[in-house]
């Protein structure tokens, strides 16, 4: 169970690969928006910055999302003090 | 079990023997070495950058191994990656599996492989003579890890 302390907490959001590129950053911290309480929720108020970041979170792209570094859903739930990272489908190997 | 994430190259005949060194009941070895290929979608690649995610590698990579270790009855299993920039015939990846008999090895081994290349955060960039390009993701790739659920 989140204290309201963490509920209303900075998070840590990485980019990756073509995104880390595309959005010109590689990671920022920002206090988890009023309202927003999913990965998907995260990924709309990020699309609403415009320009490459409608484009490159819009729904046709694909993107990967890990939360705390675990494989998340656009549902998966959100809290603060977490890390969430956005990237493409992985290719190594 | 050991997962590495490292820069330098690796020697594949020391990394096997320090896997199955001191365990007589060790009857097979399966190994996979991934290789860099100086031909990608029909562009010649001078060189490939390898990105991933710091944390989130190991920890993905340690959880595939486990998932292999419960299926099948293998002794140890080893997994080392290369990060940064490469060049053709450069070693990107080895895999190694000890078990008993050769079938146990040689399906964890390709498991590990196929579930490496879907779910370990690692991501390819190629330079090519028309400039450098991020490597798409395969469809067959994900076919092949889909055999294993």
């Amino acid at each position: 169970m989140k204290s309201s302390e963490t509920q209303t907490g900075k998070i840590r959001i990485l980019y990756f690969a073509r995104l880390r590129e595309s959005l010109g950053k590689g990671e920022e911290e920002l206090v988890l928006p009023e309202g927003v309480t999913t990965v998907g929720g995260l990924a709309e108020f990020l699309r609403q910055r415009g320009d490459v970041w409608a484009s490159e979170l819009g729904t046709g792209k694909a993107v990967r999302v890990a939360v705390n570094q675990d494989m998340a859903e656009p549902e998966t739930a959100i809290g603060g003090g977490e890390e969430i990272a956005f990237f493409p489908p992985v290719t190594g190997g | 079990m050991t997962v590495r994430v490292q820069t330098e190259d690796f020697d594949v005949g020391a990394e096997i023997a320090r896997l199955r060194k001191g365990n007589p009941r060790v009857g097979a070895v399966a190994s996979f070495i991934g290789v860099v290929r100086d031909l990608n979608e029909g562009d010649e690649v001078a060189t490939l950058t390898l990105e991933h995610y710091p944390g989130m590698t190991e920890k993905s990579l340690k959880d595939i191994v486990a998932q292999a270790k419960q299926r099948w009855d293998v002794y140890d299993a080893l997994v080392v990656h290369r990060v940064g920039v490469l060049q053709p015939l450069d070693q990107i990846v080895l895999v190694v599996v000890t078990s008993a008999h050769r079938g146990e090895a040689f399906k964890a081994c390709e498991f590990l492989m196929d579930y490496l290349k879907t779910r370990a955060p690692f991501w390819k960039k190629e330079a090519t003579p028309q400039g450098s390009r991020w490597v798409e993701a395969r469809a067959s790739d994900d076919a092949a890890a889909e055999r294993w659920s």
